[in-house]
């Protein structure tokens, strides 16, 4: 399964991302080397995990793991195979949430393994570049976890090049912004201010024209 | 004249030797300082392409380069496509204005110069408005138009003709002759934009155009280095006589002046920093600015006077 999923970034999404669209990433030195890391991105395309997981090298592609929604990813046979063996994603089963042990029990046990963690606070898939409010789930993740470091990137282009309901992909350049590590607090709410406030000057860092 | 191709290699050799040195000098000079020039790496960059392309193109066939200029069409356009501020709505229009690229080369590859010619002023003129049209929301439609067809032209039309000096002398085999014709205008634009840069920091007084670094001193300057170098390249690259050679590095040295404050007024538009020159934030667009100009001018004069 590793030689499949190396071979599927290799001459799938690596192409596609890095030819036909081209990404410009700020600060790829700030990824992390290894785990245990989360890293908790915006959420507006699809290919927001591929892209994600094409920034490692690839001995390291296997220890990443994407958190996905069990009720979406694992709902078709064909699907379900593509995400656990090829994505390696992390099921969630949503309508677990309220024993927060047992919803993220396999977040932890990943953690525990040294991998590395994708996580999108915004939930969902949001509106085309635009950044949603955070939900609190990424809180009750970390604050048992307060020596895990916490990764911020920003993705920016994805709404141009291929959005969400749309199927034509239109080749634009991507840009990436690789924040610095952070760790989780004791609170909520300055936790949630914090993140906030990383991300947003992330997403500032960039100069777009937007479209209307 | 005819042209020999052993002056033309002479020319090509030097310089890759002079390219080289400066690699490694840069080199040297990276690790004493330990800083970066982003415009000189670049710069370096762009000169490796086009030595590999060149190399490709004489020794193993010319018409395989119209690939690889397809692929720098491909990736100004992109870059110009990224910039741009557009309609939502005419997303799909980008998409139309991409399969231009594969189009417009196909007709270099065949050698097919009346549709190369037209192709992009007239069909796509006609085509990009419709497919507007065709999205059903007409909000902004004049700037979407403009601005696509603008860039196809820019970005395609124009740099297409570099692709086609290599075919253009009329030759079976390797043609040695058209790779004589690229260097010349390659070459001529980069001294003319080097020389044009450098006397104007160190004598520019008279701003010329909208950027400070343009200035009138630079510009004179600028062209008497070219004229010169096109009057000494002239005999070696090309078939051009010398009153011919004098006055196509006078009309070169307006182009490459002329495409270079294009570019700087689109990115000043743009708001991209001259500074930023990351791919996609102005990279190959500032690369390929004077070109984008010389390259129809250099082409037309030659189909005019000797093809």
């Amino acid at each position: 399964m590793r030689l499949l999923q190396i071979l599927f970034f290799l001459l799938i999404v690596r192409p596609i991302l890095f030819i036909i669209l081209g990404v410009n990433i700020r600060n790829k030195e700030g990824l992390p080397k290894k785990g245990p890391a989360i890293i908790v991105a915006n959420h507006n395309s699809h290919l927001d995990t591929l892209l994600l997981m094409s920034l490692f090298p690839f001995y390291m592609l296997h220890q990443i793991r994407p958190i996905a929604a069990a009720d979406y990813f694992l709902r078709k046979k064909w699907i379900s195979w593509f995400s656990l063996n090829i994505m390696n994603i992390l099921p969630l089963e949503r309508q677990k949430w309220r024993k927060i042990d047992q919803l993220f029990a396999e977040v932890y046990k990943a953690l525990a393994k040294g991998e590395i963690v994708i996580l999108y606070p915004e939930g969902t898939r949001g509106e085309p570049e635009q950044l949603q409010r955070y939900k609190s789930g990424i809180y009750h993740l970390m604050k048992k976890l307060n020596e895990v470091p916490i990764y911020p990137v920003f993705i920016h282009g994805f709404g141009k090049a291929l959005p969400k309901g749309d199927p034509v992909l239109v080749p634009l350049f991507v840009d990436v912004f690789v924040g610095e590590k952070f760790f989780c607090r004791n609170d909520r709410k300055p936790f949630m201010e914090e993140l906030n406030h990383r991300m947003s000057s992330l997403a500032n860092m960039g100069n777009f024209s937007e479209w209307d | 004249m005819k042209i020999q191709s052993h002056h033309i290699f002479i020319v090509f050799w030097s310089l890759v030797s002079i390219l080289i040195i400066v690699s490694l000098l840069y080199k040297w000079w990276k690790q004493r300082k330990q800083k970066e020039l982003q415009v000189v790496h670049i710069s370096i960059r762009f000169w490796w392409l086009m030595v590999g392309i060149f190399l490709i193109a004489v020794i193993i066939h010319s018409r395989l380069s119209v690939a690889f200029f397809g692929l720098i069409s491909f990736l100004a356009l992109k870059e110009f496509f990224t910039l741009i501020p557009n309609a939502r709505a005419h997303r799909r229009v980008l998409f139309f204005a991409y399969l231009a690229i594969p189009t417009q080369f196909y007709w270099i590859y065949i050698k097919w110069y009346g549709m190369f010619i037209i192709y992009i002023p007239v069909y796509m003129f006609l085509l990009i408005p419709f497919m507007v049209s065709l999205t059903g929301d007409s909000h902004r439609f004049l700037r979407s138009v403009g601005s696509i067809h603008w860039g196809l032209m820019l970005m395609v039309f124009s740099i297409s003709h570099i692709s086609y000096l290599f075919i253009l002398p009329p030759s079976s085999e390797v043609n040695y002759e058209g790779a004589g014709l690229l260097l010349y205008v390659l070459i001529l634009t980069r001294v003319n934009d080097t020389a044009h840069f450098l006397i104007g920091r160190r004598w520019g007084r008279h701003s010329l155009a909208s950027p400070q670094t343009k200035t009138w001193e630079g510009f004179t300057g600028g062209m008497i280095v070219t004229i010169s170098m096109s009057y000494l390249l002239a005999p070696m690259l090309t078939p051009l006589n010398a009153i011919h050679s004098l006055f196509c590095g006078f009309i070169l040295s307006i182009g490459g002046f002329m495409g270079a404050v294009n570019i700087s007024s689109l990115k000043y538009d743009l708001g991209v920093k001259p500074e930023e020159l990351i791919p996609g934030h102005g990279g190959v667009l500032s690369r390929l600015d004077s070109l984008m100009f010389n390259a129809p001018i250099f082409f037309h004069y030659m189909h005019y006077f000797y093809y």
